[in-house]
């Protein structure tokens, strides 16, 4: 077993085999410890990312669960919920407060934890430098302390629940002055400082992730390997960690001003305050600033969200239509489109807090010009589909699931961007259901297609494939049931984030649809578990894979060995000649990147 | 042991799909994996195409189911919220098209282009005027919802008329207070520091006279119809925010940062009632601004009521002031009605802190 030790571009060494396959458990460098645990390689990290995401997805899933049995069956007790939660649930029925702190750890946890840390973590780690044809991120060292970092906000952020006041309790926006004042809720005591310190080491991790990724893209690309010959996968994590990168760090300020405020009596976000009888001394802060902070992470934070799903749905899409993705550079610009975009909209969110009307108006304009890169997307997409020759993987059906739930979720965005109409909309249930289906479930089904279509790369080993049906087609059938009627719940006037309906007369009608609701998440719920344990069973148990590129693609990561060690290709790094799309050209199945041009090739 | 039954049924449920699944792994390696792959192919093609037409099939009968339900069949109960009713129905129409119109293709094409042994893909990677067409189409019909939806909101959230109704809102954790100006029209200077049990809503009686004959009501809000309505909104602990959803206005109360809104109510509460077949309808006003634990329960009521029933309510109140200054009392007594009159509503001092 040889080793040889190769000096990439950039001066840091790296270990690579020269011999294929189950090099794993020989490398001699290598012990239990750098190898699963500060590990640098960038497809262990990517593991980790995903691993601890996914423990992260079931805790915010039961947690939605656990508030879903309030809301449908608002009359009945759970005894064993007392048994699991003890004074937050006394007599069986769940405290209002807890109630609260269940669904704003829900919201950070999904938001945050599963879908940007979860979703980009994994895949920006594990993809880039296997389609950009690297050995490794551009720092391996960097990438290494950004998993830390994460696992060190999850841990304190995991250590809020147990605290006796309770975890953060004023929705995952945590708006001042509720989240400032310990008197006016019990979660904005010790539970709001686990939070907001939880969340500065993310906002780290997530800056040295981003700034990892976007100079890997820069600066390591393979000979050959042009941006325009990217896959679009690449494009969309380049573009969310430009995102992250330049947004992040504003909710690292607002999140630090809200703890001054909170400890050491500063009024950035406080004025003219009385609570509980008691006459605050604060004056002159206002509690909107905080909102202009939250917002300008908090909309880019959406597309950090979503652009990984559409990068690689729009791949998956491509390699099992067996055709090019329909209009590669429109692809792009709509990409760039929707990321400058992003940070042009935030006030959206904030229509009805007494904000300038004219302000308002851009902000209309705006918004709703991000409808017209989000519909190229979809009619390209709806292209790359036509006339293909479509092999339906567990991945390629989560992403023509992506695909209809973006289109649904993205319609209900022009009713609520449209700030007329808002005013009806604003938190109530049409809210609920117009993100869940579009950054919600459409970006977990962007996530569950990369991981069905990449996980042969992981582990070497492929999901099970019924499982992965079932699992599917639960989970779309179950998302469009929950979500679909809420459209109808909000049109009612609905309000979000209300424990119990019955005492309002306008809102009380809505009981059986609640119970049918809370019926069909926990029968959804229980599918993903169905997904864990496919997911951790075939690690071990698997079908194992036997050609590189099963899925006969044509992106870099399928030249490397079906087990590739820490360097990724155990010789040199292919060179590229041509983009990564070239399905069904000149009568040819598909066209590797890493193929020369040939000499009687058509040009397009 | 109910929750341990059930328990082990989804276990077993479980344990079920698990060995199907690991069975249906071990026929298709000994099928041929090909044709196994094959077969799941046209099984899958077939669900997605059941699902388009099952799926549209229910989004009817949804809306067969709650249409009724929400607020749109008895229409806007305020004049300016029928321009939200309409923007709903412009939007609707347009998403609506364009949502058939992928959905059924992403189905349908899905269906047709199946993986079958005779079919090559047709590479086709780009065509301009394809994608010219769909930028610049989406762009028109954009354009219109953005000029139909900046007009009114323009129209709703710009300055009401000389003539509206005055009331002050004030929300606090988790009950709505109302003040009304008096007889001089002008509602009196607040200072926050002023706060106290007696003066729940820190008024500067003191320093303005014009406070002696505002009027303050809690829960309740009066106000007639017909007449356009401008609200003034405070929070004084957190951000609250006054939903109207049956006038289609909302506005949030911001601590230190009043707001306003205004509408002109169509019906009085009688009427409604009347309307929509409800003889408990209320006017609600819901919280819509998470505030703390008894969010869900912030809850106030609006009577719409004729001009004649709103003028004879307000004659019936008693300034705050006299409660604050009992001296100032005139004392004339047995005319007025005590009933609905201003109990100083001391909620600020003991809610909330079990």
């Amino acid at each position: 077993m040889s080793s040889v030790e190769n000096l990439t571009g950039h001066g840091t060494a790296v270990h690579i085999d020269t011999e294929h396959g189950h090099h794993e458990e020989h490398h001699h460098h290598e012990t239990f410890i750098t190898k699963y645990v500060f590990s640098q390689d960038h497809k262990m990290i990517a593991k980790q990312f995903l691993i601890t995401g996914m423990i992260w997805a079931i805790i915010g899933g039961l947690f939605s669960v656990l508030f879903r049995l309030q809301l449908g069956y608002p009359e009945e007790t759970f005894p064993w919920l007392e048994d699991l939660l003890g004074h937050w649930a006394k007599g069986g029925k769940l405290d209002p407060e807890f109630y609260y702190a269940l669904v704003t750890m829900h919201g950070t946890i999904l938001v945050f934890f599963v879908l940007t840390a979860g979703l980009s973590g994994t895949f920006s780690n594990f993809l880039i430098p296997l389609q950009v044809g690297a050995r490794d991120m551009a720092s391996p060292f960097l990438n290494m302390l950004s998993y830390w970092f994460f696992f060190l906000s999850s841990v304190i952020m995991f250590s809020s629940l147990f605290v006796q006041t309770g975890p953060a309790s004023g929705g995952w926006t945590i708006y001042p002055p509720l989240s400032a004042i310990g008197e006016a809720s019990s979660g904005s005591k010790i539970g709001m400082d686990l939070w907001l310190v939880s969340m500065a080491m993310f906002i780290v991790s997530a800056l040295l992730g981003g700034l990892n990724y976007i100079s890997t893209i820069l600066n390591l690309r393979t000979k050959g390997m042009s941006m325009t010959r990217l896959p679009l996968t690449i494009w969309a994590f380049f573009f969310t960690a430009v995102l992250g990168v330049l947004s992040f760090p504003v909710l690292l300020s607002g999140a630090i001003l809200l703890l001054f405020d909170r400890n050491l009596g500063t009024s950035f976000y406080l004025s003219d305050l009385v609570v509980n009888g008691k006459i605050l001394p604060n004056e002159g802060g206002s509690a909107i600033l905080f909102q202009h902070l939250f917002w300008f992470l908090g909309h880019p934070e959406v597309y950090i969200i979503l652009l990984p799903a559409m990068g690689m749905s729009s791949e998956i899409l491509s390699t099992n239509s067996r055709k090019p993705i329909f209009g590669y550079m429109a692809m792009v610009a709509s990409l760039f489109a929707i990321a400058i975009l992003a940070f042009l909209v935030w006030a959206h969110h904030m229509f009805v807090t007494g904000l300038n009307p004219m302000l308002g108006g851009f902000f209309v304009l705006l918004t709703l010009l991000i409808a017209v890169p989000s519909a190229i997307k979809v009619f390209n997409w709806l292209t790359t589909l036509w006339r293909g020759n479509i092999r339906f993987t567990p991945a390629m059906l989560f992403a023509i699931g992506f695909v209809s739930l973006f289109i649904s979720g993205g319609l209900t965005g022009i009713f609520l961007g449209n700030s007329a109409l808002d005013i009806h909309l604003h938190d109530t249930y049409f809210v609920i259901a117009h993100f869940h289906i579009v950054m919600g479930v459409a970006s977990f089904f962007g996530m569950f297609a990369g991981v069905y279509h990449w996980y042969p790369k992981m582990y070497g080993r492929y999901l099970n494939n019924t499982l992965g049906y079932i699992h599917f087609w639960i989970t779309i059938i179950g998302a469009y049931l929950i979500f679909w009627p809420m459209h109808y719940e909000g049109l009612a006037g609905m309000p979000r984030r209300y424990y119990d309906f019955s005492s309002w007369e306008s809102f009380k009608m809505f009981g059986g649809l609640n119970q049918f609701i809370s019926f069909v998440s926990i029968i959804v719920f229980l599918a993903q578990l169905l997904f864990v344990f496919n997911f951790f069973h075939s690690i071990w148990k698997g079908r194992k894979v036997t050609s590189t590129n099963p899925w006969g693609s044509n992106t870099l990561e399928w030249t490397t060995p079906v087990n590739p060690g820490h360097g990724n290709w155990p010789g040199e790094i292919p060179e590229v000649h041509r983009g990564a799309y070239d399905y069904g050209k000149d009568g040819k199945e598909f066209i590797p990147q890493d193929v020369p041009v040939g000499a009687d090739e058509s040009h397009h | 042991m109910k929750e341990f039954l059930m328990i082990l049924i989804v276990v077993m449920f479980f344990v079920v799909i698990f060995q199907i699944a690991k069975a249906s792994e071990y026929v298709s390696v000994l099928k041929g994996e090909e044709k196994t792959r094959k077969q799941n192919n046209k099984i899958n093609a077939f669900l997605l195409m059941a699902f388009l037409v099952l799926g549209l099939a229910g989004a009817w009968w949804c809306n067969h189911l709650f249409y009724g339900k929400t607020l749109f069949p008895q229409g806007s109960a305020s004049v300016e919220g029928e321009k939200i009713d309409l923007m709903l129905w412009l939007t609707l129409g347009v998403t609506g098209l364009v949502f058939i119109i992928t959905q059924v293709l992403l189905f349908y094409f899905s269906y047709k282009y199946q993986e079958k042994d005779n079919r090559k893909a047709y590479y086709f990677p780009h065509n301009n005027k394809l994608e010219l067409i769909w930028t610049t189409v989406p762009a028109i019909f954009l354009t219109v919802l953005v000029v139909f939806g900046l007009k009114f909101w323009f129209k709703i959230t710009g300055d009401a008329p000389k003539d509206a109704v005055v009331v002050e809102v004030t929300g606090h954790q988790f009950a709505w207070e109302f003040r009304y100006p008096g007889k001089d029209g002008v509602l009196g200077r607040k200072n926050y520091k002023l706060t106290t049990g007696k003066n729940p809503l820190g008024v500067d009686f003191e320093g303005d006279k014009t406070s002696h004959d505002d009027i303050h009501v809690g829960a309740t809000m009066h106000i007639p119809v017909g007449r356009p309505v401008k609200l003034v909104i405070n929070a004084q602990d957190v951000i609250h925010d006054v939903g109207l959803s049956h006038f289609r206005m909302k506005m949030d109360a911001v601590p230190g940062i009043p707001t306003t809104m205004w509408f002109t109510p169509k019906y009085t509460t009688e009427q409604m009632k009347v309307k929509t077949g409800n003889p408990n309808f209320v006017y609600e006003i819901s919280c819509d601004q998470m505030c703390g634990k008894g969010h869900f329960s912030m809850r106030g009521v609006v009577v719409v009521e004729t001009e004649a029933e709103y003028k004879a309510w307000l004659a019936g109140q008693k300034p705050e002031y006299w409660s604050y200054n009992p001296a100032a009392e005139p004392k004339t007594p047995g005319t007025v009605d005590t009933a609905g009159a201003a109990k100083p509503v001391v909620a600020v001092a003991v809610k909330g802190n079990k």
